[in-house]
C-alpha cells in the first residue's frame, strides 16, 4: 500500500510552537501516496448511500422549518449523535491521536478542553436557546433587541467562523486525499465542495443531520474496534500499555506528564476560555438545537453528545498510545529517517492497518474522509442560514416569503461552495493552523457574549450588544494577526506585537466589558423598551410557552 | 391574552421558586465543571510535576491519567444528573404552573 515511498515532509504539528488548535487543522506539506483502492471504494459506497438519503430527505423538505431545522422532528438521541458527528472532525480524530503519538499526555489536555464546554452549554444555554429560537442563534440574541443591528452582527460573526472553519476543512480534505487515497489535492477540494452543496441544497437539515449521524456511528465503531484491538494486545491492562509505550518512545517516561502544550498561565487560561466559550458560540453547533421538538429533547441531545464525544476522546488516547507501541516499532510504517510515513497525523491510520489489515485501513481512511463531508455540510448550512434567515429575511427583505428565503439559502450554499473550493485551492500551501483557533476566538468573543447576556441580563440593550460584540470580534481578529502565528510565522516579522497565541482571554473580557458599559450608559427610549421586554422573554425562556413547535409530518 | 399569561406566570410564586431552584442547581453544576477544568489547566501551567507523579512506586501510570479520565467521565455524569432532574422534577413543575395560569 505505502510502497515506493520517498522521504516525507512532516506536518508542522511537530513544532510545538504551531500547536494552535493543531488538533483541529490538518496542515503542512504532504506527498501523495500510492492509490488506495479499498479506501476509495468504501468512500464511494458512503457517498452513494448518503446521496440516497439526500434524495429521500429532499422529498420530506418542503417548508422553511424543514429546511433549516428538519421540521423539529429529530429525537434527542439522534441529535446527540449528530452533534457528535458535527463536532468530531477528521482533524480531531487524526490530530489528537497524532498528538498522543507524538507527546502522550498532552493529547489528553487537549481533548479535555474540547469536551468541558458541553456540560456548560447544557447548564446555561441549551434549553433557553431551544425555547426562544427558531432557526439560528441570532433569533435568540435579537429576540428583544434591534433586529437589524444584532442580526447583522451575528451573521457577520457566523460567517467569519464558518469561513475560517470551512477553509481549514477544505485544505485538510486536500491533504487527506493525498495521504489516504493517493489522489491529487484538487480532486478532494472540488469533490468535497460539490457534495457539500448537493447535501445541503437538496436535503437541507434533514440530510445534513443523517450524514452527521452516519459518520458519527462509523467513526465511533471504527475507533472502538482499534482501541479494542490495542487493549487485547496489552491484555486489557492499561498499565502494561503505558509501560510498553514509555519503553519504545524516544521521550521515554516524559510522555506520561504535561509536555509543553501550554506553558504559561495566561496562555493556559486563554486557551481554556476559547475552547469553552467558543464551543458555546459555534453557529453550526447552536443551530442543531432547533432540530429537536422541545427543551426536553434539547437537554437529552447534550447528554448523549457529551457521552459520545467524551468516549471518542478516550478512544483517541488509547489509539495514540497503541500507535506508539504497534506502529512506531514496525518498519513498515516508517521512512528512512525513522519517522512516521505521512507525518504524525497518520498514527491512527497506520494503526488501523497494524490491527485490521488492508481492508480495515481502507475503512478507516474512508471514514476519516467522510468525516470532513459531515462537518462541512453543517458549516455550509449554518453560513447559508446566517445570510438567508438573518440578513435577507430579517434585515433586507422582512416581507420575504418562506420560499424566497429558502431559495436565497440554497443560492448562498452554492456561492459558499464555489468560494470554499476557490479558497481551498488557493490556501493549499498556506499555514492554516491559526484558522480554527481564530474561529473559536471569534465565536467566544462575538457570538457567545451577546447570546449569553441577551438571555441572562435584563439591562442589556441593542447599543451595548452591538458595540461590545463588534469590539470583541475586532479584538479577537487583531490580536490573532498581531500574535506569534500570523505576525511572525506567516508575515515574517521579527517578534510578535501581541505575545500570546490565544487571544480569547483578552477579547472576551473586552466584549463583556464593552457590552456592559454601553448598555448601562444607554438612556434611550428604545433601550428602556428592550429592558421591559425582558420579563416576557424570561418567562418564555424558562417555560417554553410560545416556543417554535415541531412541524407536523 | 398571551402577555397576560406571561405576567401571571411571572407572578406565580411557584414559578419564582422553580426559577430559583433551577438557577442554583445549574450554577452548582457549572461551578463543579469550571473548578475541575481550571484546576487541571492551572496544574498543567504551574505544577506539571504533580500530574507527572506516578500513582504507585514502580508504576509508569501517572496521576494525570486518572485525573484526566475522571474529568471526562464526570463531565458526562454531570450532564446526566442535570437532565434527569430537569426532565422530571422541573418539567413537571413547569407544566403544572403553565396549566394553572392558562386556566384562569
Amino acid at each position: 500500500m505505502f510502497k515506493r515511498l520517498k522521504p516525507f515532509v512532516l506536518f508542522p504539528l511537530l513544532s510545538l510552537s504551531s500547536l494552535v488548535f493543531a488538533g483541529d487543522a490538518i496542515s503542512g506539506a504532504v506527498e501523495q501516496q500510492a492509490t488506495n483502492w479499498s479506501a476509495i471504494i468504501m468512500f464511494l459506497i458512503f457517498v452513494a448511500f448518503t446521496l440516497g438519503i439526500t434524495v429521500w430527505s429532499s422529498r420530506r423538505t418542503r417548508s422553511a422549518a424543514d429546511y433549516y431545522a428538519a421540521g423539529g422532528g429529530i429525537t434527542g438521541f439522534q441529535n446527540g449523535l449528530a452533534i457528535a458527528g458535527d463536532y468530531m472532525s477528521a482533524a480531531s480524530f487524526l490530530g489528537i491521536s497524532g498528538l498522543v503519538y507524538l507527546s502522550g499526555f498532552d493529547g489528553l489536555i487537549y481533548s479535555i478542553g474540547f469536551l468541558v464546554g458541553w456540560p456548560l452549554i447544557l447548564f446555561m444555554i441549551a434549553e433557553r436557546l431551544r425555547n426562544l429560537g427558531k432557526f439560528t442563534f441570532a433569533d435568540v440574541a435579537s429576540y428583544r433587541l434591534g433586529q437589524t443591528q444584532i442580526r447583522t452582527l451575528s451573521a457577520v460573526g457566523s460567517l467569519c467562523v464558518v469561513s475560517l472553519y470551512l477553509i481549514a476543512q477544505m485544505v485538510g480534505s486536500g491533504k487527506l486525499i493525498q495521504l489516504l487515497f493517493g489522489l491529487p489535492y484538487d480532486y478532494a477540494v472540488v469533490l468535497v465542495g460539490i457534495l457539500m452543496v448537493l447535501y445541503v441544497t437538496m436535503g437541507g437539515m434533514l440530510a445534513t443531520t443523517w450524514v452527521q449521524i452516519i459518520k458519527a456511528v462509523l467513526l465511533l465503531s471504527g475507533a472502538s474496534f482499534m482501541a479494542l484491538m490495542v487493549l487485547v494486545y496489552v491484555g486489557f491492562d492499561m498499565g502494561n500499555l503505558f509501560q510498553q509505550a514509555t519503553e519504545v518512545h524516544e521521550k521515554g517516561i516524559a510522555i506520561m506528564g504535561p509536555g509543553g502544550l501550554v506553558s504559561d498561565p495566561v496562555s493556559a487560561i486563554s486557551l481554556g476560555i476559547a475552547l469553552m466559550f467558543g464551543t458555546a458560540g459555534l453557529p453550526h453547533i447552536l443551530m442543531r438545537f432547533f432540530t429537536v421538538a422541545d427543551a426536553r429533547e434539547a437537554r437529552k441531545s447534550v447528554f448523549y453528545a457529551t457521552g459520545f464525544i467524551g468516549y471518542f476522546y478516550i478512544l483517541t488516547f488509547i489509539i495514540g498510545f497503541g500507535a506508539i507501541v504497534l506502529v512506531s516499532t514496525n518498519s513498515e510504517f516508517l521512512n528512512e529517517a525513522g519517522a512516521l510515513i505521512g507525518g504524525n497525523n497518520m498514527a491512527a491510520i497506520h494503526l488501523s492497518k497494524a490491527v485490521g489489515g488492508d481492508w480495515f485501513l481502507g475503512f478507516i481512511s474512508a471514514v476519516a474522509f467522510a468525516t470532513i463531508l459531515a462537518v462541512v455540510s453543517g458549516l455550509a448550512l449554518a453560513g447559508a442560514s446566517a445570510v438567508s434567515h438573518d440578513l435577507y429575511a430579517n434585515v433586507f427583505r422582512p416581507d420575504a416569503t418562506d420560499e424566497e428565503e429558502v431559495r436565497v439559502s440554497k443560492i448562498t450554499t452554492l456561492v459558499l461552495g464555489v468560494i470554499a473550493i476557490g479558497l481551498g485551492i488557493l490556501f493549499e500551501q498556506q499555514n492554516i493552523a491559526f484558522m480554527v483557533g481564530l474561529a473559536f476566538a471569534i465565536a467566544a468573543s462575538a457570538n457567545f457574549p451577546v447570546l449569553f447576556l441577551s438571555m441572562y441580563w435584563q439591562r442589556l440593550t441593542t447599543r451595548g450588544a452591538m458595540i461590545g460584540g463588534w469590539l470583541g470580534l475586532l479584538t479577537a481578529v487583531s490580536l490573532v494577526i498581531l500574535g506569534p502565528i500570523v505576525w511572525v510565522q506567516i508575515l515574517g516579522n521579527e517578534s510578535a506585537v501581541f505575545p500570546y497565541k490565544y487571544p480569547a482571554l483578552f477579547s472576551v473580557i473586552v466584549a463583556f466589558a464593552g457590552i456592559w458599559y454601553f448598555s448601562i450608559t444607554d438612556k434611550s427610549a428604545a433601550g428602556a423598551q428592550e429592558r421591559e421586554k425582558f420579563d416576557q422573554q424570561f418567562v418564555r425562556s424558562h417555560t417554553g410557552l410560545g416556543a417554535a413547535q415541531a412541524a407536523d409530518h | 391574552m398571551q402577555s397576560d399569561v406571561y405576567q401571571k406566570i411571572k407572578d406565580h410564586p411557584d414559578f419564582q421558586i422553580l426559577v430559583a431552584k433551577r438557577k442554583s442547581f445549574a450554577l452548582k453544576l457549572s461551578a463543579i465543571v469550571l473548578v475541575m477544568y481550571f484546576s487541571f489547566i492551572l496544574l498543567v501551567a504551574f505544577a506539571p510535576g504533580v500530574l507527572a507523579e506516578p500513582v504507585a512506586q514502580g508504576s509508569v501510570t501517572t496521576w494525570g491519567i486518572p485525573m484526566g479520565v475522571f474529568i471526562i467521565i464526570s463531565s458526562f455524569l454531570l450532564t446526566g444528573i442535570y437532565v434527569k432532574r430537569a426532565n422530571t422534577e422541573f418539567d413537571e413543575e413547569n407544566q403544572r404552573i403553565i396549566e394553572e395560569c392558562l386556566k384562569g
